[in-house]
């Protein structure tokens, strides 16, 4: 997989992630070229299609958009599966998620799918056990951060 | 309190956050985050030490805030220091702003690369992970230089726990995706095949992409892992839908790794050991048989996972390409699946058919299927999927379908998508020629193609159709007939004159025998089209004109006429001006004998592979490239038809676009004359100028011009435009520098590099897109008008046609000064965006002073050279008004960007300047002498250059003049 950007029904990016090197210039006008081809899909139709020298492959949950840049001999319909593992984790971490979730916590969304997914290939597909790396590390929060923002400080 | 919920770590971050979202224009929005981003440099800078959880919110809102497309260029060192820290947290906010904000700071890459070594090294499993994501996230060089030789080392270790080697997998395949040099297995190789074999099923759906990447680029030393994976492969298959808990996915069991699996033995032929290939065609029979059973779920994700594994595994099969029956079951299971409800597998099953139509062993089955995909075509309503289905109609056409195929295009090409129409169009014509038993129905294809689709049909279809006619006598009578026909149609479409035009020059006595299509009447017909034609158009029907006099001298007083008309022998076009006067003369002094020798008919072009195959496999892959590997086995010998145009066809058919001379539309086939016809030099000139893209050349036929798709043929016939009235402007502003912005529109920008050394110089020419859409046919052609020509020499390659959205080319000059010269060379820009053709025409910043070597001398010297060029004519003298402030340091930048030594102490006025250089050219140099005097209180100079040569003086001191 090249990148996977999530964006809202407004074109609002939420999650970038970039597998491949580039600079911030092109990342933005891939950004923009692709949220304008998926928005202006209908939504009967396949979730495939070719762009640039690429496949991409996208779903709609709710008013969220996850799209997957992926290469010429990669799988389609196992790319689609991933997005949708993906969500099932989100969806599990946050307590059937929803866009705010992902705009409030968007650390967290990243932790996860670094979980999940690394250097663009699926690194742990277990649900149960990319969630437990994830809780391991909220086990170590600390406690202290409560009095901390007491004092109202931004 | 109690201890934090989840995702509620800091507060401040959400306040942040809200008060972002809250914000009603995109100017609050920015005001709110200069706040932010003040607040948190005071708090970076200030004197309080920052606490661990604070350094973290800040960094966390800095992410935040370039996430939301905002530039950061602090908080680097913040990060960097979170990442010391034991509170995991911490740790983890400075990993993730190092992974998305990837810094090229020498000092801070050190840093981070220390602090990933510790935590590589700590032992402590978390850390570890977080270090590799890191790595694997940012995958630069300098990472690789540091940790590839550790990472196979905690891949392979015993002690390391599952979770980490899952990491370092992956993280070793992006350091060797981007630094392959830098990754060495070596001694770990059979170790890391093993993995293979790992009992954590997650360890083996990490490794295994790091394997299969290995494998691609080191078959032989991975190669074991075929066996391995097949027997991975053989006990997921056959495990029931329990088996491996979590590792099943909506009860398909481990489809990721199933389908990695498949990948991986993609990357080998079909294993040698018998044993080993029967346990894997079992695995692909019963993947296929399971392909059959009833589904264990409704839900789309069963099914997803499922047919994933089943597409991979036809791949595989096709990769294998050697078992009949698997290929054919393949071809039986997608076509099921054409007539699916979900498009998603519609539209796979058409691509993988694709593939499957160039296999000898599946090719016929793939054909049964073909009334299902011609109703794809007609019926399916997302685009993507009719292309598909226009691609594997394309793919599975042989000569005994190839009319119903064609047929159907055809008709679909009158409501094709705009997108798609021109792929079509030269699928057509591909398939049309390819299949073409009978002549007369290929030409009734190409016709009808231009009169459904005239837009869309390249210069690379009609020319081609010409080619075949011209090849083949059998078809021209029925060709000249049927063109005739079709330029009957009121409005028809100026290819189809274009083609109308050249057959009927040629082959018109062929039906001249009908009262109805008599010389006269051919000649009324194409006439009354000629008003409503471009330019290159009008004058390919002139050629077609002459071509009738010789044809039939009853037409010649009619013609003659006509080329005497005010329109035409006065036409404003100097092209259709000069073709008219030579064909009027032509025409009344040439006896017979000579006319028709020198408008004989136009010999066969030699064979060649079709120019539009060539062009359908630049514009894409895989239909295009399967159907003519499929055909070279079975090519027979009758049906290669027809051959490409040489340079002698070149010459002549582009001879509508030829804006140089008359010479070869008449078939001399003397390119070489042509050409030095117009540029009027020795053939020596015009040999270095034939690689120079200039006016000359761009257009001359060069044997490539014809075939190739070079779009300057398309274009090259439209006369350049007139420099633009800025061009002067931008030449001067770079008479004092080298490099810049020569020239910006909405369209393009054009940034100039050079440099120069004696008398010779090179030139970088940076021609960028500025849009997001193609375009189409870019060529430049650089002109040296008049005398310049023989005093400059330029040379060039061209450039590539075709700049997409946002892309850069370039193009490099080569300059020669071979003797003093005043006037500046022009670039011409020639593509069409959008349809229109934009045609721009600037002065190339080349200027005299480029070729100044710097002269110290001392002051006496200089006053004796001074004196020594006393005479009137070497002097040139100018006083004007400042146009900008008279600072002495600005001042002095400039005349030393002009190329001379400024030099001090020279004159007795300090505020004077004075400078000397000596100009480099091939045939002699000449020195010069500058004094510049400001006079601050009146705001003007006085300038006064002095050299050996007249003209030198003039020129140098109207450049200069303009600079300050």
């Amino acid at each position: 997989m090249q990148f996977m950007l999530l964006f809202s029904r407004q074109g609002k990016l939420r999650l970038q992630k970039w597998y491949v090197p580039l600079s911030d210039k092109e990342k933005k006008k891939i950004t923009r070229e692709l949220v304008q081809t998926v928005l202006a899909r209908k939504p009967k139709m396949c979730s495939f299609l070719e762009w640039r020298d690429l496949k991409i492959v996208y779903k709609r949950y709710a008013s969220l958009y996850f799209c997957c840049a992926i290469e010429d001999q990669d799988n389609e319909l196992i790319t689609l599966e991933i997005i949708h593992r993906y969500v099932e984790l989100l969806d599990k971490y946050f307590g059937s998620v929803c866009e705010l979730d992902i705009i409030f916590n968007f650390e967290k969304a990243y932790f996860i799918l670094d979980e999940f997914l690394l250097g663009g290939e699926a690194q742990e597909t277990s649900k149960k056990n990319v969630l437990k790396a994830i809780e391991q590390a909220d086990l170590l929060q600390e406690v202290r951060m409560t009095c901390c923002e007491q004092w109202g400080e931004i | 309190m109690p201890a934090v919920s989840k995702g509620d770590g800091m507060r401040g971050l959400a306040v942040f956050i809200s008060d972002i979202r809250n914000c009603k224009s995109k100017e609050a929005e920015i005001k709110r985050i200069n706040k932010e981003l003040a607040n948190i440099r005071s708090k970076f800078k200030g004197d309080k030490a920052l606490d661990g959880y604070s350094k973290k919110k800040y960094v966390c809102k800095l992410l935040f805030i370039f996430l939301l497309g905002h530039d950061i260029d602090f908080g680097h060192m913040e990060a960097v220091n979170l990442l010391s820290s034991n509170k995991y947290t911490e740790k983890q906010i400075g990993y993730l702003f190092i992974s998305v904000l990837v810094n090229s700071n020498s000092e801070l890459i050190r840093l981070i690369n220390n602090a990933i070594k510790n935590d590589l090294a700590s032992r402590n499993p978390t850390f570890m992970c977080l270090a590799l994501h890191c790595i694997a996230n940012v995958g630069s060089r300098e990472m690789a230089e540091a940790f590839a030789g550790e990472i196979p080392r905690i891949l392979v270790a015993g002690d390391t726990m599952d979770s980490v080697k899952q990491s370092a997998a992956l993280c070793l395949l992006r350091l060797y995706k981007t630094s392959p040099d830098l990754v060495h297995m070596g001694e770990w190789t059979s170790r890391v095949v093993h993995l293979l074999n790992d009992q954590h099923m997650g360890v083996v759906t990490a490794a295994i992409s790091l394997i299969t990447c290995l494998s691609q680029k080191n078959p032989e030393e991975f190669k074991t892992c075929i066996s391995l994976a097949v027997s991975r492969l053989s006990r997921i298959v056959s495990s029931a839908s329990t088996d491996l808990q979590d590792y099943t996915y909506y009860f398909v069991p481990a489809p990721w790794l199933s389908v990695k699996l498949l990948r991986l033995l993609q990357c080998y032929p079909p294993p040698e050991d018998g044993a080993v290939k029967g346990r894997l065609v079992e695995c692909l029979e019963t993947i296929l048989n399971k392909a059959q059973e009833p589904p264990k779920s409704k839900k789309v994700q069963h099914s997803n996972a499922k047919n994933a594994i089943l597409f991979e595994a036809i791949s595989l099969i096709i990769h294998y390409d050697s078992e009949p029956n698997l290929l054919v079951r393949a071809c039986n299971q997608l076509g099921q699946f054409l007539q699916h409800r979900e498009t998603n597998l519609r539209y796979l099953a058409l691509e993988s058919m694709c593939t499957l139509a160039s296999s000898e062993f599946s090719h016929e089955a793939v054909k049964t299927h073909i009334e299902t995909v011609i109703n794809a075509l007609k019926t399916e309503r997302d685009v993507s999927v009719r292309q598909r289905a226009a691609d594997l109609l394309y793919a599975m056409c042989d000569r005994s379908n190839a009319k119903q195929i064609v047929a159907e295009m055809l008709s679909y090409l009158e409501t094709a998508d705009y997108s798609i129409r021109e792929e079509i169009v030269l699928k057509v014509a591909i398939l049309a020629e390819k299949y073409a038993v009978d002549y007369s129905w290929y030409v009734d294809t190409i016709l009808n193609l231009i009169r459904i689709a005239g837009d869309y049909v390249s210069e690379e279809v009609w020319y081609r159709v010409i080619q075949i006619v011209i090849n083949r006598d059998d078809v021209q009578g029925y060709a000249a007939k049927t063109v005739f026909e079709a330029l009957q149609a009121p409005a028809c479409h100026e290819n189809m004159v274009k083609v109308g035009g050249y057959i009927l020059g040629e082959f018109g006595n062929l039906i001249a025998g009908d009262p109805r299509s008599s010389p006269l009447v051919q000649f009324n017909l194409l006439h009354s089209k000629f008003h409503l034609c471009s330019v290159p158009t009008r004058a390919l029907l002139l050629s077609a004109y002459i071509k009738f006099i010789n044809l039939f001298p009853e037409t010649k007083s009619t013609i003659q006429e006509v080329l005497r008309s005010d329109s035409q022998i006065r036409n404003s076009d100097v092209e259709l001006q000069q073709r008219a006067v030579e064909y009027l003369k032509l025409s009344s002094i040439a006896s017979t004998d000579v006319l028709a020798t020198v408008l004989e008919e136009m010999p066969p072009f030699p064979e060649r592979e079709s120019s539009i195959l060539a062009k359908l496999k630049k514009k894409k892959g895989p239909g295009a490239v399967s159907v003519s590997e499929l055909e070279d086995g079975k090519k027979e010998a009758g049906s290669e038809i027809n051959g490409g145009g040489g340079a002698e066809s070149a010459a002549a058919a582009s001879n509508a676009s030829t804006p140089s001379p008359s010479a070869d539309l008449l078939g001399l086939r003397s390119g070489a004359a042509g050409i030095g016809s117009a540029t009027g030099a020795g053939s020596l000139l015009v040999d270095v100028f034939s690689e120079s893209g200039t006016a000359a050349t761009a257009s001359s036929g060069t044997d490539e011009n014809f075939l190739s798709s070079t779009p300057s043929s398309a274009l090259g016939s439209e006369d350049p435009a007139p420099a633009l009235p800025e061009s002067d402007e931008l030449l001067h502003k770079f008479v004092c520098k080298n490099n810049g912005v020569l020239f910006e529109n909405h369209l393009l920008q054009i940034g100039i590099k050079s440099e120069y050394r004696q008398n010779l110089g090179r030139m970088y020419l940076f021609f960028g897109n500025k849009t997001s859409m193609q375009f189409i046919g870019f060529s430049t052609t650089v002109t040296c008008p008049g005398e310049l020509q023989s005093q400059l020499n330029i040379q060039t390659k061209p450039v590539e046609p075709l700049v997409e959205g946002g892309a850069q080319v370039q193009q490099v000059l080569n300059i020669e000064c071979l003797s003093d010269f005043t006037e500046a060379p022009l670039l011409n820009i020639r593509f069409r965006y959008g349809g229109t053709l934009q045609n721009i025409t600037l002065k190339l910043p080349i200027t005299i002073n480029k070729f100044f070597q710097p002269t110290e001398m001392a002051s006496q010297d200089f006053f004796q050279r001074w004196k020594q060029l006393s005479q009137p004519q070497q002097e040139a003298q100018k006083i004007f008004k400042a146009t900008h402030p008279m600072d002495s340091e600005v001042l002095k930048g400039k005349l030393l960007g002009l190329g001379t030594a400024l030099l001090e102490n020279v004159d007795p006025n300090p505020e004077n300047f004075v400078c000397a250089g000596v100009i480099q050219t091939k045939a002699l140099q000449v020195g010069c002498l500058l004094r510049l005097e400001p006079n601050a209180q009146a705001q003007m100079y006085r300038l006064t250059l002095r050299s050996s040569k007249e003209s030198v003086s003039k020129r140098l001191c109207e450049l200069v003049a303009e600079q300050f």
